[in-house]
């Protein structure tokens, strides 16, 4: 029941990405879904969760919720470019994309039935649609911002699935996931510096542009 | 068990009072003391009694359309359930008649709008079908997604076992659906902030445009049809929200009227703490709307 409302959060704060035009409410909504996300490992699963999984919950919970909105808030604040997104894809459009994403997420899980034990249509539908809500910010915004949310959305959604269907996972492998995230995060955070140095701006579609 | 007819019965004579709960409610935010309860009453009262002017570039389409639009609201009024009393007219598939007959309410009230020629009244009459061609698909996918949720096909049916589950224990497609059927509630009834029912300024009315040529008992009409509007959209908000207690069902009636006017307390505050969004970004809170609906008809289906 807790877990049926998390996922439904889940699917609302990436209806909430796909749609918002504000990159400040972006990247607090998208600290948000990580916090959401920590608390799937402990409520989904045949498993009662232990320390060792709490204590990975925590961290996932700190860097997704406190370190990344941080990073990302100072790239914002650097790049002096306003707070609007600047999208390919209007609000309209967005949202209609959204739908299709949903009602495919759906289909896509009831394909996959049956599940493993803990692991329900709703949690993998969930995860298909962080999956594609990432990928459609990823290609459908201008500036250079959106495409670290949207990695960040997707690998949400892989994580879900994980969480959900695997169940169990070693504790390196956890920590691994989430040192890696961190990097890309940072190695992105350092990118988006770089060409914001370089041209006065962040937008992908001008980088096309280059000459040597 | 109740008398099947006491139910409509209770609304169309209860139904004005709601408009008077939302003005004294919104009078008190603004620290005035309001208008009495019963105005709209005395309103109603004073327009039947006077005769009607009608302008010459006007056909019987005008005349006829406050009638059409009451009439219609009259019959959608038996097909929804309070307090955990089923309809009167309740059937399998009633849902669809329901929404029907609201559409039909708007047509008649935009061609009588249209009918005048007046470049003012069409404008708010564009705006009006913009806006209900958004907020009807909103209202198909709330109710399939409450029947799917309920199993059954009829309105009283489906919101009527709903009120008995206790609402603690409430799924998340339920609350899409509620959140999306307020919405649609605030538009259907021209309320802020789609809609500012106490602006005159033609530029940005929507629904007091379209009444603008109409007087006398036409305008009785289009008054209380609004007012039963309000009754028969806070009946389906209040079905789908409240839970029934006990077996008693004079109590349970009672319970879903005094449900009525908490409603029509809440639209009172909202309109009090909001602000009337620009008209370009009203599409947006609909069509948020309707991903809501949709959302919460997918759900059901997993």
């Amino acid at each position: 029941m807790r877990l049926d409302w998390i996922l439904v959060l889940l699917i609302l704060s990436n209806l909430r990405l796909m749609a918002s035009a504000r990159m400040g409410a972006k990247i607090r909504t998208v600290a948000a879904q990580g916090v959401l996300l920590g608390l799937v490992p402990l409520l989904a699963g045949a498993h009662t969760p232990g320390l060792r999984s709490l204590v990975v919950a925590l961290a996932g919970m700190f860097v997704k919720g406190a370190v990344f909105p941080w990073l990302l808030h100072r790239a914002l604040r650097e790049s002096r470019e306003g707070r609007e997104v600047q999208p390919y894809i209007g609000y309209m459009g967005s949202l209609l994309a959204a739908l299709t994403g949903l009602v495919g997420a759906l289909l896509l899980s009831l394909r996959l039935a049956p599940f493993p034990a803990g692991a329900t249509a709703l949690l993998v539908m969930a995860a298909f649609f962080s999956i594609y809500a990432g990928l459609f910010l990823i290609i459908s915004r201008k500036r250079a911002i959106n495409q670290v949310l949207g990695f960040l959305v997707l690998e949400n959604g892989v994580f879900l699935f994980a969480a959900g269907v695997m169940g169990r996972t070693s504790l390196l492998v956890e920590v691994g996931i989430l040192l890696d995230v961190l990097v890309a995060v940072f190695v992105m955070g350092l990118t988006l510096f770089h060409i914001n140095r370089e041209f006065d701006h962040m937008e992908t579609d001008r980088l096309t542009d280059l000459r040597d | 068990m109740l008398l099947p007819w006491i139910l409509p019965l209770i609304g169309w004579i209860l139904a004005p009072l709601l408009p008077g709960v939302i003005n004294r409610v919104k009078a008190g935010f603004a620290g005035r003391q309001g208008p009495p309860l019963l105005q709209i009453y005395y309103d109603l009262g004073k327009l039947l009694r006077k005769g009607a002017v009608y302008s010459r570039t006007t056909t019987w389409i005008f005349p006829a359309g406050p009638i059409l639009t009451l009439a219609a609201l009259l019959t959608a009024s038996l097909l929804v359930p309070l307090g955990g009393q089923e309809a009167w007219l309740g059937f399998p598939g009633d849902l669809v008649l329901f929404c029907g007959l609201l559409a039909l309410a708007r047509l008649a009230t935009l061609l009588a709008a249209m009918d005048t020629g007046s470049s003012f009244e069409g404008m708010g009459a564009s705006r009006e079908a913009w806006f209900g061609a958004l907020a009807e698909p909103t209202l198909y996918f709330s109710l399939a997604a409450v029947g799917r949720y309920s199993g059954s096909q009829s309105l009283s049916q489906g919101l009527g076992l709903l009120s008995a589950r206790g609402w603690y224990d409430v799924d998340p497609e339920l609350a899409l659906a509620f959140a999306a059927l307020l919405v649609i509630f605030l538009v259907e009834n021209c309320r802020i902030p789609v809609d500012d029912p106490n602006t005159h300024l033609e530029l940005t009315m929507i629904h007091e445009v379209m009444v603008l040529d109409h007087g006398g008992p036409d305008l009785a009409f289009i008054l209380y049809g609004s007012a039963l509007r309000l009754w028969i959209l806070g009946s389906l908000l209040v079905s789908l929200l409240l839970p029934s207690f006990g077996s008693n069902p004079w109590l349970n009636l009672g319970l879903g009227v005094g449900g009525q006017f908490l409603t029509a307390a809440l639209v009172g505050v909202i309109e009090s703490v909001m602000a009337r969004l620009r008209l370009a970004v009203v599409p947006q809170l609909l069509v948020g709307a309707l991903t809501l609906a949709v959302t919460a008809a997918l759900l059901g289906m997993i």
